[in-house]
């Protein structure tokens, strides 16, 4: 059986236009592109950050680069990795793809999203401006007090790392209101809660976790901020205050944090094993249920980072069984995803290696920190390489091979080209070999009693051999990597012109042309079960399920049935987030920058507020394929 | 593209705003949790007992209730399309809102003059960050309202924007009910 | 357009899971079992009571996880093989939903499985975390940037870097901070605890074998964390008595040496016990010809060692609060003499 028909009219357009189109777009398509591209060019960065550190520790008394260059390193690595690369890769695909899965023509809040966009922009300027000062951040990607105080770290780093994480941490908590807007009110007739796809169930959980966990650090963050600016005493011992204070503010935020990370990749995985099984997920609903669970036990377990700082044995033993319970729900989802791979009628493509890979690199990750969670063990473990490894596998094996695996299944929706499978399948082998050479070693390190966060090792303690192994799988997964933007620019320069639906997949998204048009759908869908293009294309063919026959959803016709307007650009929203970066930088500086910053930011958003959604001049298109 | 039809039958900034007050719960959630949890720590004084004055304080929460009270009716007044007593309860939403807040000012200022800065002990920290950004909030808000005021004399708030009036009614509301959580939690139980 | 139609993937079966076996195997092997020569800092050769509960622990929560790694990852990499579409494979598969007998059996496998873990968990945080027996020997430790102060009360010696204690006697350390978070961490000795300024923490085990055993700090704590290292030191009750009583000897008479030595700055930090030497700032001098180590661990008590930390402290240990005193190389042999003779 063939899949869709659809989109024998090709819109490569939606991209075109000078840069002035992408300072003002508040398309969600366009704005998921610059996430994508903003975050595969700090992975780049990020990336060269961890290849600095393995050299140095290839050797024991290694001399690349001093203790406090090494501090910074590995500073901006962790803040780099988790705040300029994955969570912008994950806000790349909500945007482009929630509006589709749904049915919906964008987000609900198009101008909020470019602000989200550009404020997350400029955070990530600030950022890495501290490295043209030469004032990098150095007390790691958790910033511990009160080694984060005015007294320990006087200069400017820390004051970089407060403020660009608030910054960033607005545009966050910005987006996270508007996608959950979205996915609750703007889905198209007949797509209940259930029969949302399971992308946009884990994006919705996702936001509710941002939602819940941001405010937390933003409160720790001010904390730290008013400490360091106006010498209050938030994490002052001598005042009776308590550095711990952070860390639990932190954890509260940076648990959750955790699974905001892991989710999206669960929600892809999710999306890609039914396609390529060719059935659906096995169980979906108790995978859903099972994301709930795990987002809502989330906020239950943060002390298991601080299993050290002496909370005594009873908040230990609440938080240690509190962990354990998490993986319960984590072991449905995985034991569901091999049952949707069970019986089906697996096509070997280079999506699904990546689903496949992050499944099988995650079950390590799981495991280890199921150690972690037994307080004693953790006792050994915590601040060791041990940790190294298990985040690592988690963030990389898990979330990074999730991602991935997503941009290979959208790329064609995205980009309207396929990309290489020859070169995909070396680039998932080279990152699989390269990431699993890297890290499974660092589990040996840690019980050896190698400690993290440190420049150099002495000679003749026995960490030498792991740490070359190590060092030599970190330029073999760059090697992958690489594979990887050599697949991305080749595609783009020359890849196969893709279908609509070039996976035999079920959902909306594969529904409409690659790229969608700029309306993406030409006439709102009405949805009647959960795989909607798929009940269309095969009908409820030997369904041995208890659900009565459904009947799909046919694809997009190629032109608009009704008369179609779509929101103007507007620049505010990139003037107020310019303004509002001002703001926050400006405290390094003085006031006037901060004023001038407030200035721009309360006449942007004024202008925004009384600045219509649709403006004469806004993109409209007519039945029949015309457009204004 | 302004959807009208949406799936839970109210409107994208009506749920925006109340999904925006769950995070904001949060946020002062943290504060609150963090003035408790150093409530009689700190190391030199003042104290709360030897600082807070409970009556002054009562009038002004009763000044914030009042104002839930008047943006009620303001709220009433817009969907009604009663412009003239719109712009009355909405000025009244702005005078105790800013009655609150010179409340809130000289209160500072008087604290300050006894000793109690941001900088003297955890006290001070907490209590000063957390009413300041309650405060903040309240600004943020009476700013909002005078925009509102400015609109209806303008003619512009009729029925037709009485969403926009809610959405701001929310808010307003919102922020006084922090303001019963912090007055129990820091003047009351002491 | 025709929409890309789904050939079959060609890798061949062998290659995916001989990689995964050997990565298991390599794995497994050098997880510490069977390798001769573990480094002196390894958690998996415990020296101690608190060492071996770890370990036991550790033992039977590695032998589940390693369980359900084979089972879980044998079923995923067995249903990628066997449902593999063949070319006969016409049309869709069963369109199965679900099942959820299974799905409660996966359910609850995991949570049996759990509570083995857990068990055993909670019993030793309470096990570890009791009170030290009431002969245990008592030491105050107090974190710096980046050395470590010890000291033993009951005993009235103060010393630093490295510990002396007697096998087979708990040894009770309370642990706090002079500036910023620190973590005692002697890998064979037990787990870490943390160094909190402003509060205390309890940290305690028994030793049971004599050897020296070395550590570090465990929590990031500026530019030199990896230069804040620790020597313990469990010997004979004969041993340990003989070093307290050497601990406890006045200051070995070196009137030249101790003029130069008040004449070079020093006084300003450090302490040497029967001179008007008395600084709190770094650390106390007054054993310090004992220590096998200066400077936090990190290098021997060796005359050329001691001159060159002397000559630039900066370069042996980066951010150091020893300031550089540009001392002559004439002032720098004298002190390394003296120094050498503080026993």
């Amino acid at each position: 059986m063939s899949a869709t028909t659809a989109g024998t009219v090709r819109h490569e357009s939606i991209y075109s236009g000078g840069i002035a189109s992408w300072l003002t777009t508040v398309d969600h398509k366009r704005i998921g592109v610059m996430y994508g591209v903003t975050a595969l060019f700090y992975f780049i960065v990020g990336g060269v950050e961890a290849l600095i550190i393995r050299l140095q520790l290839a050797t024991p008394e290694g001399t690349l680069i001093g203790a406090e260059a090494y501090n910074q390193m590995f500073t901006m690595h962790g803040t780099t990795m988790v705040f300029l690369v994955l969570m912008p890769m994950a806000a790349a695909m909500f945007n482009f793809l929630i509006p589709l899965m749904v049915g919906a023509r964008d987000v609900a809040f198009p101008r909020l999203n470019a602000f989200s966009f550009w404020t997350f922009f400029f955070g990530t300027i600030l950022l890495n401006l501290a490295f043209f000062v030469n004032q990098a951040p150095d007390a790691g990607w958790f910033g511990y007090a009160n080694l984060t105080s005015k007294q320990y770290n006087p200069g400017l780093g820390i004051d970089f790392w407060v403020l660009s994480l608030q910054i960033m941490g607005i545009a966050s908590i910005a987006s996270a209101i508007n996608f959950t807007v979205t996915i609750l009110n703007m889905r198209a007739p007949g797509m209940s809660l259930m029969r949302m796809p399971l992308f946009v169930w884990m994006a919705l959980i996702v936001q509710i976790l941002m939602l819940l966990a941001f405010p937390v650090i933003t409160v720790g963050l001010v904390f730290l901020f008013f400490d360091r600016f106006f010498d209050t005493n938030f994490y002052v011992a001598a005042a009776g205050g308590t550095p711990v204070l952070w860390q639990h503010l932190f954890w509260i935020f940076g648990h959750p944090e955790v699974y905001i990370l892991i989710l999206p990749s669960f929600g892809v995985v999710s999306e890609i094993l039914p396609t390529f099984s060719r059935k659906p997920l096995f169980g979906a609903p108790f995978v859903i249920f099972s994301g709930i669970l795990i987002g809502f036990l989330g906020f239950g377990v943060w002390s298991h980072h601080m299993f050290t700082t002496g909370l005594g044995p009873i908040a230990d033993t609440a938080f240690s069984l509190g962990t354990m319970l998490i993986a319960i729900p984590t072991g449905v989802k995985i034991f569901n995803w091999i049952g949707t791979l069970w019986g089906g009628h697996i096509v070997m493509r280079t999506p699904l290696y990546f689903a496949v890979g992050m499944i099988a690199l995650f079950i390590v990750g799981g495991l280890s920190g199921i150690m972690h969670a037994s307080t004693p063990i953790d006792l050994q473990q915590h601040d060791s390489y041990f940790v190294v490894a298990h985040l690592h596998y988690v963030f990389f094996g898990g979330t990074v091979f999730g991602l991935f695996a997503g941009v290979y299944y959208w790329w064609p929706k995205v980009t309207g080209r396929m990309l290489g499978e020859g070169l995909g399948k070396l680039n998932f082998w080279v990152m699989f070999l390269g990431m699993n050479l890297t890290f499974f070693p660092m589990h040996f390190l840690g019980l050896d009693g190698m400690a993290r966060r440190i420049y150099t090792y002495p000679a003749g303690v026995g960490w030498e051999q792991w740490n070359i192994v190590a060092t030599i799988g970190a330029f073999v997964l760059s090697v992958g990597v690489l594979l990887f933007y050599l697949n991305v620019v080749r595609s783009l320069r020359s890849g196969e012109a893709a279908a609509a639906d070039p996976w035999d997949a079920a959902t909306l998204e594969w529904s409409m042309s690659s790229p969608p048009p700029e309306y993406n759908f030409a006439v709102i869908p009405n949805v009647n079960s959960a795989r909607p293009l798929w009940l269309y294309k095969y009908g409820p063919t030997r369904d041995i399920s208890k659900r009565s026959k459904e009947d799909g959803t046919p694809p997009q016709p190629d032109h608009p049935v009704e008369r179609i307007e779509l929101p103007s650009p507007s620049h505010w929203p990139l003037v107020a987030a310019a303004g509002l970066t001002l703001a926050g930088g400006g405290t390094m500086i003085g006031l006037l920058p901060v004023l001038l910053g407030v200035a721009v930011l309360v006449i942007a958003v004024y202008w925004w507020a009384f600045q219509p959604l649709e403006r004469p001049g806004n993109p409209v298109f007519e039945p029949g394929g015309g457009s204004g | 593209m302004s959807a009208h039809v949406t799936t839970f039958g109210i409107p994208n900034r009506k749920m925006a705003m109340w999904v925006f007050i769950g995070s904001e719960c949060m946020f002062f959630g943290s504060l609150i949790a963090t003035y408790l949890s150093y409530k009689g720590k700190s190391v030199a004084g003042p104290t709360p007992a030897e600082i807070l004055n409970i009556p002054l304080t009562s009038v002004s929460t009763f000044v914030l209730l009042m104002s839930s009270l008047a943006m009620v009716l303001a709220l009433d007044a817009v969907q009604r399309d009663q412009t003239g007593q719109a712009k009355l309860w909405i000025g009244g939403v702005i005078a105790l809102g800013g009655l609150f807040l010179a409340g809130q000012v000289y209160e500072f200022s008087h604290f300050y003059h006894e000793g109690l800065t941001l900088q003297q002990n955890l006290f001070g920290s907490t209590f000063f960050v957390l009413t300041g950004f309650h405060g903040a909030h309240v600004t943020v808000g009476v700013i909002w309202m005078a925009t509102l005021l400015l609109m209806a004399f303008r003619g512009r708030l009729g029925p037709e924007r009485s969403l926009d009036v809610e959405v701001a009614g929310l808010y307003w509301h919102f922020v006084d009910v922090v303001w019963i959580v912090i007055f129990t939690v820091v003047y009351l139980i002491q | 357009m025709e929409p890309r139609s789904a050939q079959l993937g060609r890798i061949s079966p062998g290659c995916s899971i001989c990689r995964t076996v050997a990565l298991l195997t390599l794995g497994v092997a050098l997880t510490g079992c069977g390798v001769a020569d573990l480094p002196d800092w390894s958690t998996v050769q415990p020296a101690s009571d608190m060492g071996r509960s770890i370990l036991d622990l550790y033992k039977i929560v590695l032998w589940w996880t390693g369980g359900i790694f084979v089972v879980v990852e044998l079923l995923l990499v067995y249903a990628l093989i066997r449902y593999r579409r063949r070319p006969d494979d016409t049309g869709v598969p069963d369109q199965v939903h679900g099942f959820t007998a299974l799905e409660i059996s996966w359910t609850l496998v995991p949570a049996a499985i759990l509570f083995f873990i857990a068990i055993p968990t909670v019993r030793t945080i309470f096990d570890v975390q009791r009170p030290p027996p009431a002969d245990a020997i008592e030491i105050a430790v107090t974190g710096h940037q980046w050395w470590w102060e010890f000291e033993y009360p009951d005993l009235g010696i103060r010393t630093a870097n490295e510990l002396h204690i007697p096998v087979g006697r708990a040894a009770s350390l309370t642990l706090t901070s002079a500036d910023v978070i620190h973590s005692f961490w002697v890998p064979r000795l037990g787990g870490k605890r943390d160094l909190n300024p402003g509060s205390e923490n309890q940290l305690w085990f028994t030793p049971d074998s004599v050897g020296v055993f070395d550590g570090q700090c465990a929590e990031l704590c500026g530019t030199s964390h990896a230069n804040m290292r620790l020597r313990v030191f469990v010997e004979t009750a004969g041993s340990f008595d003989a070093w307290v009583d050497q601990q406890l000897q006045p200051a070995v008479e070196d009137s030249v040496g101790v003029q130069v030595f008040l004449a070079s700055g020093c006084v300003a930090c450090h302490a040497i016990a029967g001179t008007p030497a008395q600084g709190k700032i770094g650390p106390d001098l007054t054993k310090f010809g004992s220590r096998s180590t200066i400077a936090a661990g990190i290098l021997a008590n060796e005359p050329d060692e001691l001159a060159a930390w002397l000559r630039n402290p900066e370069r042996v240990k980066p951010g150091s609060r020893m300031p550089n005193l540009n001392l002559s190389e004439e002032r720098i042999a004298s002190l390394v003499a003296y120094l050498g003779s503080l026993r």
